[in-house]
């Protein structure tokens, strides 16, 4: 099980992960659960009226929109990288943040390295579940490895034409 | 020319050590060559066939001398004493170590140089007409925009791992000289009606092993919305683009399965959620961008240099030199002068140490200190004053540099080919020389006129042979290499896909079938059409016929 990072500020640090990754055959534990947007659609209803916080897995290939109306009751929206090639999931970060107000947790899972770090905390993310090994120290100097930032994002840090204007 | 800021200093420094340090961790062992691949790739190192090459961005071609003698520097240095200027207005130098790659990007950082995205899948360096900003067609400097975009596309969170390479090219005159219609976004400046300045918007052209021209899928955007547009085609691309199937994965794909309208939908749909506000640069810092490139200082010259003239009429070779590689400008007084890559014989687009110091010299003394880089891998010294041509002429003759081409059969464009890449069927590098030769004599080539020969080493197309007027593709037939030729494409305003002429040749049935083909083309054409409009008048059956009777 990989450990949890998350985001204070600038700054990661190790967390207790308190969720549990149920897969769709998995008998349901007690406690905190992330399931698959299917699952979800299917039980998720009666999960959130017990008391539960309720994360949800988008793969890359499914939109975030279909959580839009439930967002406000979810504790947690994991977005999946297969392949840390496939960029799909900084768009849904940014969507979740920017576009549909989600203010919990935005978790990358699957194949995450630190350097990916930057890009991911730029588009919304604020929890990691790193495979390459990285420790918090090392995932806070990869994410602020870079001075200036030419785009706006999902973050709030100025852009480069807006320190030029200071 | 823009000048970096500390901000863009920086970034620079952070971005060389970030790939120092990345380097280190994968001559340690800590990454795997498969997780370093996509890392050094988003910094231009490819591993090729025999060392590893790196190439060096040139945002839209623009050079100043400072940062070509550092080139030039690093051809000495660090690889065999040259360099090669690629299709898309970039350098790369093949034969570079791994351990040094570091250091040479922070010699390209200490000149405002970066090898940022020139590889990878991302967005990659923009490219725009050589001639921005000298010639008078121009309708806006695409100089302004490429500007922008290579700052916002630079190491943008969301759209650095696409399902595939992103290349954008603009033109601001109608003659196109970016090849705008086949990348994977093209945008010509337009007029609007209100006398505002937009865009035409065109997505999903390319080359490789589908070859498509772009559809338009907006006529007119106004200028300044032109960030939010651009996300919103990259954002439906990154959700929706195939990245199950390399050869799939290039938005043209996309365009093309759901058709130009349905794309152009879906991108309006996006544009429409996008808070344009946020999204579109502050005009305060279009401005800025703005100003940096309106700050070329002309003098005020008569039209008419006697001092040109009277050189002109002495030296048949300084005339030749001006029908074909001297341009007109649009500041009375000056000229647009192109410096050919492309001596007979030599390998297209390649320049030595030395040559790179003497058009650093002369685009020092003569040129404002402006140098550009063509789609053709040629060079372009942009801001020569009348009186100076005969001087510069001279320079370049004693460099070698003074081949009198420009668009005619011996300006070949020709991608490395199997003498470097790891990619290629078949060499390409060869065959343009022995094409080259039989256009040795200048009278013949001038006779032919413009003949635009792009030959490619495999299927990728990097040697843009879609798009030639005679069009050749470096196959691998059993072990041999065989080569097809196609014709009646064009990269230019006039944009088309060639067709194929017929059976693979061999290596050494090329250049006579070049030749046989332009023979044909001067016994039919009419008046002064061109090689292509000929094509296009008669079609393929004569040129089949004169190349493929011989053989029977």
């Amino acid at each position: 099980m990989p450990k949890l990072i998350k985001l204070a500020g600038d700054t990661a640090q190790w967390a207790e992960d308190i969720f549990v990754h149920v897969g769709d055959d998995d008998a349901l534990p007690e406690g905190d659960v992330i399931l698959s947007l299917a699952r979800f659609q299917a039980e998720g209803e009666i999960l959130l009226s017990n008391s539960r916080r309720v994360g949800v897995r988008i793969e890359p290939d499914q939109e975030v929109e279909a959580l839009a109306y439930d967002l406000p009751r979810l504790s947690v929206v994991a977005l999946a990288f297969p392949k840390y090639r496939d960029g799909r999931a900084y768009t849904s970060a940014r969507l979740l943040r920017e576009r549909l107000g989600f203010t919990g947790e935005v978790r990358a899972v699957g194949d995450v390295l630190q350097e990916q770090a930057g890009f991911m905390v730029r588009c919304g993310f604020d929890a990691f579940e790193p495979n390459d090994g990285a420790t918090p120290e090392v995932w806070t100097k990869a994410a602020h490895r870079y001075r200036h930032v030419y785009q706006r994002a999902a973050d709030d840090r100025p852009v480069a034409f807006e320190e030029r204007a200071v | 020319m823009y000048l970096y800021d500390p901000i863009d200093r920086e970034f620079l420094i952070d971005r060389s050590n970030e790939f120092r340090h990345q380097v280190a961790r994968r001559l340690a062992g800590e990454l795997t060559e498969d997780q370093f691949k996509p890392l050094r790739l988003m910094n231009g190192l490819y591993l090729q066939l025999h060392a590893y090459m790196l190439r060096i961005a040139i945002p839209y071609g623009s050079l100043n001398a400072r940062q070509a003698r550092r080139l030039a520097w690093i051809a000495r240095t660090y690889d065999k004493g040259y360099g090669h200027f690629t299709t898309r207005q970039n350098i790369q130098f093949n034969w570079i170590k791994l351990k040094d790659a570091p250091d040479i990007l922070d010699a390209l950082a200490e000149v405002d140089l970066h090898a940022i995205q020139t590889s990878g899948n991302c967005i990659r360096n923009v490219t725009a007409d050589p001639y921005a900003g000298a010639t008078a067609e121009e309708i806006d400097d695409p100089r302004v925009w490429s500007e922008v975009l290579r700052q916002w596309s630079t190491l943008h969170p969301e759209f650095s791992f696409l399902p595939r390479k992103f290349k954008i090219a603009i033109t601001g005159a109608l003659t196109d000289r970016a090849a705008v219609k086949v990348h994977d976004i093209g945008l010509i400046l337009r007029k609007g009606r209100d006398g505002a300045i937009g865009f035409e918007v065109i997505v999903g052209g390319g080359q490789g092993r589908t070859p498509y021209v772009g559809p338009t899928i907006r006529s007119y955007l106004p200028a300044e919305h032109l960030l939010s547009y651009v996300e919103a085609i990259l954002r439906v691309y990154n959700r929706h683009g195939r990245r199950d199937n390399i050869y799939k994965a290039r938005i043209k794909i996309l365009v093309a399965a759901l058709g130009a309208e349905e794309f152009a939908r879906q991108v309006e749909e996006e544009w429409g959620k996008i808070d344009h506000a946020r999204a579109n640069l502050p005009a305060s810092e279009l401005a800025r961008v703005r100003a940096a490139f309106a700050q070329t200082r002309f003098e005020a010259l008569p039209a008419v240099s006697d001092a040109f003239e009277t050189a002109r009429a002495a030296s048949p070779a300084l005339q030749r030199f001006v029908r074909n590689n001297v341009k007109p400008h649009k500041q009375p007084g000056y000229a647009i002068v192109e410096v050919s890559l492309k001596a007979i014989g030599q390998t297209p687009g390649d320049a030595t140490a030395e040559q790179l110091e003497v058009v650093a010299d002369l685009a020092e003394r003569y040129s404002l200190d402006d140098l550009r880089v063509t789609h053709a891998q040629n060079l372009v010294l942009p801001h020569v004053r009348l009186d100076d041509l005969p001087a510069v002429h001279a320079a370049l003759e004693a460099a070698g540099l003074a081949t009198a081409n420009i668009d005619l059969a011996s300006d070949i464009i020709a991608c490395p080919g199997l003498d470097y890449c790891a990619l290629a069927n078949a060499r390409a590098i060869p065959i343009a020389q022995d094409i080259a030769r039989k256009f040795a004599d200048p009278d013949r080539a001038e006779k032919v006129g413009e003949l635009k020969i792009k030959i490619s080493g495999c299927i990728n197309a990097c040697g843009h042979h879609h798009v030639a007027h005679i069009g050749i593709l470096g196959v691998d037939k059993k072990g041999e290499e065989f080569y097809q030729l196609s014709l009646g494409g064009s990269g230019a305003e006039d944009a088309s896909i060639g067709r194929i002429l017929g059976p693979g040749l061999s290596a050494d049935k090329v250049a006579p079938a070049i030749d046989a083909l332009v023979d044909r083309y001067l016994d039919i054409r009419a008046g002064d059409e061109r090689f292509l409009d000929t094509y296009r008048r008669v079609g393929l059956e004569p040129f089949k016929e004169a190349v493929y009777a011989q053989a029977d």
